[in-house]
């Protein structure tokens, strides 16, 4: 599929939204195609009709037209025809998609947490925003994305990428932004009450002005970092070491251990990422790694979206030096300082705004947030 | 209402008058409606149910479109909007498309078009009724005492852990629907199978009857996973069982595709029938038999077949592995053929045809080109890396609406035309029901056009506002709001004239069109056991003879004409009343 070169088209669409990333040429392209199939078959077939309506039209009251029992050979080609046709149409969507969900190795790595109502992201770097990201013009972004509550799903129409966020698993997607620019950010799964306002704006920057934002930025640490701190606070060290060739605890060594093989009990091996060191925190006893015992108490509920995100961030930095936290950058990788104070502009991104400001009632009958009681619930 | 004698039409050719005896006067008072078996009476009690519920669910698409005027959410609190999405969905599908060509068309028209007095199980037909209605009731209480706000697709986990609304009711509600949509199937192939007349072998079938075939094999086996689904759902979120919660285990996405798997081929379910009709309309007024029976009744089962396998189209970005998707869009593809085997077919039999202008057939050229935007969209929604971007936005709403709206109710405005001298006796009134027809078509697509622009600008659905600085979503949603008031009025009109000639409109002919099906050969309205001798069938399907051979089989009421009246004489609006 990836040898398939796709075409792509430059020219301004009519009511299509701008093309900020590297697919959505190519996705124009394929509306293009699609826009003048349909109009040839549309066009074509009402023409005959209209034609055969006054051609043929009855033009007196005991007309008998002689019957045409059918034809095999025209079954046949408006059987194949249509069926080549949509075959090509199969392999041009297919390659896009093929490319859309393939995230490259090297890309800057943002975390992306769901919630009823609200987008939250927080950069490798260790910058978090809620309903707005700022991301450099030409840089490979991959997505790591999931959920606190309900399924959400993370479209740009201006990227022409979507991808739902389901509780309980990691979902990547990844863009490549072309023109710097302010674009809309929509939530296109529908989530509850105040599902037309959890949205904002994706900021593609200049790379230079990218890097002022970043200096700019929060005053939190890197992901990793924060990680660091919660793996000491929530007593992860006493079984786990982080340190090369110190002696295994009562838990496995965490030193170099992501992206690597590891054996479980069972006889199976599974690939350490970011979804089985999640599964390993929330559900311990599910894949035990091989020659330990089953004593990790599970710490769901105990730990937030985002709190797990900082711990898998931080695991991923456990390692040899070259391996920087937050994978490999991909050129606009930013290496700035983290220090600074809040983003430039602090001002609430929502296109539409949160729907509840105009309400009478602010959210009204919104269950807590993250609430997964139904004391409530009706029967 | 029997031997009134009136004078004829304009023309004077003819006296007409219904026959003096026949199912609708043969018994009289609310009991013999309420526990008939006859499958008439029970196709006429479908036929006010379901009008009842699209009314109902043309008044909460009346509130959605009005909300979308302007781009902030200033009608209605968002919650509310919710809910009417929710309302409009639920009634819609559940209690309007999925049951109208079946419970009305098919229940009054398969058993006389196969030459039977009834379908098979007649008190199981009455049980099917009886369990809609107790359906539609349970789910309109819930919408009434509070409302459901969570999509007609119910996903998990807002509709387990997070709506606190009377999601369960109204789930129940669609369950006993469920069963009411299974008798109705097996009642139709059981019928097919076992009660056809004499002569009348499978390939004198007319096509309607193959269409409800393949209809009635999607009911019986997808709606037992409809009914599952919601019963897990309701298991869950009273229980908490752990099905689809992964805090418990569970997988959000299973339910996903345990809801697509039934309501992907229920989109066959509405869109069969309609196409079940245009069949008979095409063949009927271009008097011509359906260039390609056997394609066009086999395309009918493929679609049936191959509806079954797509269900993973809704769930491209669901998180669905990409070789999953990649099978799930090719298959999409290869549906799409036998769909479009129909529309050429019903193109070539219009080819040297006698093709006449009356209602009926303004509906089957208004379902072709609906159905040919609808469903060309559908092969853009299919193609994996486009429907990444347009995904639960409103170009999906438009194409379904194409196929539903455009495709489902033009096929049921169409057939009901078609047969409603024969199901009420009576002439509706051709120009004003032409003048309709073209408002609908009209109103229809000024509504559902602007949406596939807004869909490809961005606009995602179930969105109770949008961006006020996008100040062309708001020219199209304006459109799209004044299109839905154009066809809200069009479809008000048949809705009196139908009221009105029931009364009022010329007394019917045994056939006015005239055609060839063996409904055709009974008087208008027919008697209650249909044929007043069993029909014995010695022609092929749609073997269209001058109108004369075309009698009333058996004694036949000899004060009602059998063929048709001129087309010109038809203006019953300006005829003259005893």
């Amino acid at each position: 599929m990836q040898s398939i070169p796709l075409p792509n088209i430059n020219l301004p669409v009519p009511f299509s939204p701008e093309q900020a990333s590297t697919f959505a040429p190519h996705v124009d392209m394929l509306y293009v195609y699609l826009v003048t199939l349909t109009a040839f078959f549309t066009l074509g077939i009402s023409a005959a009709i209209i034609y055969f309506a006054v051609r043929y039209r009855r033009r007196h009251h005991g007309e008998l037209p002689r019957p045409i029992a059918g034809s095999m050979v025209l079954e046949l080609t408006w059987t194949i025809i249509p069926l080549l046709i949509s075959m090509t149409i199969f392999v041009w969507g297919a390659s896009i998609f093929f490319k859309a969900y393939r995230a490259p190795n090297q890309a800057m790595e943002i975390y992306v947490v769901g919630k009823q109502w609200m987008w939250k992201f927080q950069h490798a770097t260790g910058q978090r925003e809620i309903n707005e990201l700022h991301v450099p013009v030409g840089a490979r972004v991959k997505l790591t994305m999931t959920t606190e509550d309900v399924i959400h799903s993370f479209y740009v129409p201006a990227f022409r990428i979507k991808q739902d966020v389901v509780p309980g698993r990691y979902l990547q997607t990844w863009f490549e932004a072309t023109k710097p620019g302010k674009y809309y950010l929509f939530c296109t799964e529908y989530c509850g009450t105040n599902h037309s306002g959890m949205g904002g704006y994706v900021y593609v920057m200049e790379p230079a002005a990218y890097q002022q934002w970043l200096a700019g930025g929060t005053g939190s640490e890197s992901a990793a970092s924060q990680g660091q701190k919660l793996f000491q606070q929530r007593g992860c060290a006493s079984c786990h070491q982080v340190e090369p060739g110190g002696q295994q605890g009562r838990g496995p060594t965490l030193y170099g251990i992501f992206g690597h093989q590891q054996q479980i009990e069972g006889g199976a091996a599974v690939t350490v990422d970011e979804a089985y060191i999640r599964e390993s925190i929330l559900n311990p006893q599910a894949r035990i790694a091989a020659g330990f015992q089953n004593i990790m108490p599970t710490f769901q509920g105990q730990l937030n979206e985002e709190q797990i995100l900082q711990l898998v961030a931080y695991i991923r930095s456990l390692g040899p030096a070259g391996q920087p936290p937050g994978g490999a950058g991909a050129g606009a990788q930013p290496t700035g300082p983290t220090t600074g104070g809040l983003p430039p502009q602090q001002q609430r991104a929502n296109p539409i705004g949160p729907t509840s400001e105009r309400q009478a009632v602010p959210a009204p009958q919104a269950p807590p947030a993250g609430s997964t009681g139904n004391a409530n619930r009706q029967p | 209402m029997s031997n009134e004698l009136i004078q004829g039409s304009s023309g004077g050719e003819w006296r007409g008058r219904f026959p003096t005896v026949n199912y609708l006067n043969a018994d009289y008072g609310i009991k013999s409606w309420l526990l008939t078996k006859d499958h008439k009476r029970i196709a006429i009690l479908y036929l006010i149910s379901v009008t009842f519920f699209f009314a109902i669910g043309g008044a909460y698409a009346a509130a959605i479109r009005l909300e979308l005027l302007t781009p902030l959410g200033d009608m209605m609190q968002s919650h509310t909007y919710n809910k009417v999405f929710t309302h409009h969905g639920i009634m819609m599908v559940f209690f309007f498309l999925i049951p109208a060509i079946p419970g009305v068309l098919g229940n009054f028209l398969i058993p006389i078009m196969i030459g039977a007095k009834d379908l098979a199980f007649p008190r199981i037909n009455l049980l099917s009724w009886y369990l809609f209605m107790a359906g539609g009731v349970l789910t309109f209480a819930a919408l009434l005492f509070g409302g459901v706000d969570t999509g007609w697709t119910f996903y998990v986990p807002y509709s387990t852990n997070f709506s606190n609304t009377y999601v369960t009711l109204a789930g129940l509600g669609i369950f006993i629907n469920g069963f009411s949509s299974i008798l109705t199937g097996l009642n139709f192939i059981v019928t097919t199978h076992t009660m056809r007349a004499p002569g009348m072998t499978w390939f004198r079938l007319p096509l309607f009857v193959w269409s409800h075939y393949a209809t009635s094999l999607i009911m019986i086996l997808g709606t037992p996973v409809i009914a599952i689904t919601i019963l897990l759902l309701a298991l869950e979120r009273l229980a908490h069982v752990g099905i689809f919660d992964p805090a418990l285990g569970g997988d959000p996405v299973l339910f996903q595709h345990m809801f697509w798997f039934y309501s992907h081929p229920a989109v066959y379910i509405m869109i069969l029938p309609s196409m079940a009709v245009i069949s008979e309309l095409v063949a009927t007024h271009t008097r011509k038999p359906i260039f390609g029976y056997s394609f066009v009744a086999f395309s009918s089962l493929a679609i049936a077949v191959f509806g079954f396998l797509v269900w993973g189209h809704h769930l491209f970005v669901s998180s669905q592995s990409v070789y999953a998707g990649m099978i799930f869009s090719l298959i999409s593809f290869v549906v799409a053929i036998p769909s479009a085997v129909k529309v050429f077919n019903w193109t070539a039999t219009m080819y040297k045809g006698s093709i006449s202008y009356d209602t009926p057939m303004l509906y089957a050229f208004a379902f072709i080109g609906l159905f040919l935007i609808g469903g060309m969209t559908g092969m853009f929604l299919a193609a994996l890396g486009f429907d990444i971007h347009v995904h639960d936005t409103y170009f999906v709403v438009a194409h379904f609406h194409y196929v539903m709206v455009g495709g489902t109710v033009m096929g049921y405005l169409g057939g009901l035309h078609n047969w409603w001298p024969k199901i009420t006796g009576r002439m509706y009134p051709e120009g004003w029901a032409r003048f309709a027809a073209l408002i609908i078509f009209v109103g229809f697509n000024l509504t559902f056009f602007p949406q596939f622009l807004l869909g490809y600008m961005g606009m995602p659905r179930r969105y109770h506002a949008y961006p006020p600085g996008e100040p062309m979503w708001q020219v199209l949603h304006v459109m799209s709001t004044g299109g839905a008031t154009v066809l809200g009025i069009g479809l008000l009109i048949p809705a009196v004239y139908f009221i009105w000639s029931m009364r009022y409109g010329r007394f019917a002919p045994a056939n006015p069109w005239p055609g060839t099906g063996l409904e055709w050969r009974t008087p208008s309205p027919p008697p209650t056991e249909n044929f007043a001798v069993t029909p014995v069938v010695t022609w092929e399907a749609y073997e269209y003879r001058p109108i004369e051979e075309l009698e009333v089989i058996g004694p036949g009421e000899p004060d009602q004409p059998i063929g048709g009246q001129h087309p010109a004489n038809r203006g019953v609006e300006t005829e003259e009343r005893p």
